[in-house]
């Protein structure tokens, strides 16, 4: 049985990865995540925001695994939904990023040393100067606290990653024969930026698309914690975890749940980062 | 040297300028009329008459923006609405805690980070090493505020070492003022040393490679000597760039380590501003802030070309 040169590659991409442990614990950290947040849709032991008064602040037990909030709400139904939030917020976030700033960057790289390139690149500069949280709590402020909001002031801070990316991996490569040889076939420089250089930096975008949504995922919580996030009753880690700050001495379950999931979410998107790098690109691999 | 000079000077500048324009532009236009914004709709046209007036809202807005700004040169930074006070005094006030906030945790993140650093990188591929890189993987993962409760649960609700928030006030003793700025320094400080460790540690790293510290290990001097004259006296030059960053990190991070302790520092100030629309203290504080941030990148880009000659040729 022969095998397409892309079933090859796809073997041998599974082959290195099983071999990475990043790779292997932060795919299942992840997947867990995105499996408890695609489960929330269906099923949930309860209804997230059904309160119970009778029940409340309970610890954990075969009725409520992870137990009950102040109102008898469970616990372990707000953390399912919750991932949804957080999920949801961060990823289109980053594809506000992605959208936006990919195009920039392989803009800018087609047109170097021009005067578009120039103002694309200050432009980044600037945004990168803002400090990402003052101006995301500035946004959210006066424009009313909500989803659509924190992802406009994640978004935002996302752009300028995505565009330098991409900037400097095609300019590099607009020095490549094959770039070249596409130029002598005619194709102009809007064509060789989507058919030939896209597919040769998408292993890199891929990579710090998964580090840039893990802080997303942190910036979401941060939002949510001080008011500024998805507004109740939508369940959100970050609001779980304001709501149990003061509740801290009575009832502690109530904080370490929503930081636990928090934690496992990022550390498995980082660890799955890193294990990406090693796995999609051997000459990038870190010696460190 | 001094072309390089001016060039960052005038990117500062227009740092600057444009920051300040996009917080005029979100506070003062976006709303529509801040001063309905402020009083909520249910105001009295007379307490709306005189908050326009107060806010010069009859000027046009171009008028207004420099009006803002040439007060904020000379240190006129309008007055509070809820305080009824000038938000230079607020300001004053606040930065008391704030400041010392911020170089506590800087300075613990250094404590810990670089040493942390050093040590895996200088055992390398060893046990230590993997415990110190496991560590710092999951110090990045921690969010800062949910650290900062499980501080105040373990060291302030069980053991009952620290207040579980609130400032004394210096005028109460050195020592009671730092006991209520350590808890949220720890917070703060702790993912940022993991950063800082893996930023080290990589750096050591790719210093150790370089052929002058195999020179010197090949003329004789001791693994201990190459690694503290040599390697990482070279090794802290990119490293102090990450320094400064987290320093203006630090700064605008406290804003919301400062909520979790009831520090009141310029987070809560600015936090309570939005919750009372107190749109004047919001701006000003914001733009300070953003002032700080980009001055310490600034500083911090001065510096590293100051202490790495190479780099001043190719500026």
């Amino acid at each position: 049985m022969s095998l397409s040169a892309e079933a090859l590659e796809t073997q041998a991409f599974w082959r290195t990865a099983a071999r990475s442990p990043s790779f292997v614990i932060g795919a299942l950290l992840s997947a867990l995540v995105v499996l408890a947040a695609l489960l929330s849709f269906v099923w949930t032991p309860y209804d997230y925001a059904a309160q119970d008064i009778p029940n409340k602040l309970q610890g954990l037990s075969a009725a409520h695994w992870l137990g009950t909030d102040q109102y008898g709400r469970d616990v372990f139904s707000q953390v399912l939904v919750g991932a949804r939030t957080s999920i949801s917020v961060a990823l289109v976030a980053v594809g506000l990023g992605v959208g936006v700033g990919v195009p920039l960057g392989l803009l800018a790289a087609a047109l170097r040393g021009s005067l578009i390139d120039e103002i694309v690149m200050r432009g980044n500069d600037l945004i990168f100067a803002f400090p990402a949280l003052l101006l995301a709590i500035l946004i959210t402020s006066v424009f009313g606290p909500g989803a659509i909001n924190a992802i406009i002031a994640i978004g935002i801070f996302n752009i300028p990653v995505f565009a330098r990316l991409s900037r400097a991996a095609a300019l590099s490569l607009w020095t490549r024969e094959f770039i070249l040889a596409a130029r002598a076939a005619g194709k102009g420089a809007a064509r060789i930026s989507v058919e030939h250089i896209l597919p040769n930096i998408l292993n890199l975008l891929i990579v710090q698309g998964t580090i840039q949504f893990s802080l997303g995922i942190l910036a979401e919580a941060a939002l949510a914690y001080v008011g500024l996030g998805a507004q109740p009753p939508v369940p959100s880690w970050g609001k779980m975890l304001a709501d149990a700050q003061t509740l801290v001495a009575l009832a502690p379950h109530l904080a370490i749940v929503p930081g636990l999931a928090i934690i496992a979410t990022v550390l498995g998107l980082n660890l799955l980062g890193d294990g990406l790098r090693d796995v999609l690109d051997p000459r990038l691999r870190r010696e460190r | 040297m001094a072309s390089y000079l001016a060039g960052r000077l005038a990117s500062l500048l227009i740092s600057l300028v444009v920051a300040s324009i996009v917080i005029f532009l979100v506070i003062e236009v976006v709303p529509g009329d801040p001063a309905q914004f402020m009083l909520g709709l249910n105001a009295q046209p007379d307490t709306l008459a005189a908050l326009r007036t107060q806010l010069g809202l009859d000027e046009p807005a171009l008028i207004r923006y420099f009006t803002w700004i040439f007060g904020m040169l000379h240190g006129d930074f309008g007055i509070s609405y809820t305080y009824r006070t000038p938000v230079s005094e607020l300001v004053a006030q606040r930065i008391g805690v704030s400041a010392p906030l911020a170089l506590l945790s800087l300075a613990l993140t250094v404590i810990i980070g670089l040493p942390a650093g050093i040590i895996a990188a200088a055992r390398r591929n060893s046990a230590t090493d993997a415990a110190v890189m496991g560590a710092t993987q999951l110090g990045i993962a921690v969010p800062n505020f949910w650290f900062a409760i499980m501080l105040v649960w373990i060291f302030a609700v069980i053991l009952h070492w620290f207040p579980a928030g609130g400032f004394p006030g210096w005028n109460k003793g050195i020592w009671l003022g730092f006991k209520g700025l350590l808890l949220p320094s720890i917070a703060l400080a702790l993912p940022q040393a993991a950063i800082l460790a893996r930023v080290m540690r990589s750096s050591l790293l790719d210093t150790l490679g370089e052929d002058y510290i195999r020179t010197a290990r090949a003329k004789g001097l001791p693994r201990a000597q190459a690694l503290w004259k040599h390697a990482v006296r070279n090794a802290l030059i990119p490293v102090l760039t990450i320094v400064g960053l987290q320093f203006s990190f630090l700064l605008a991070g406290g804003i919301i380590i400062e909520n979790v302790f009831y520090l009141p520092g310029l987070g809560r100030l600015t936090f309570q501003g939005i919750t009372q629309r107190d749109l004047i203290t919001v701006k000003t504080v914001i733009m300070l802030l953003v002032f700080a941030v980009i001055f310490v990148n600034f500083l911090v880009e001065i510096a590293y070309v100051l202490v790495d000659p190479r780099l001043r040729r190719r500026a």
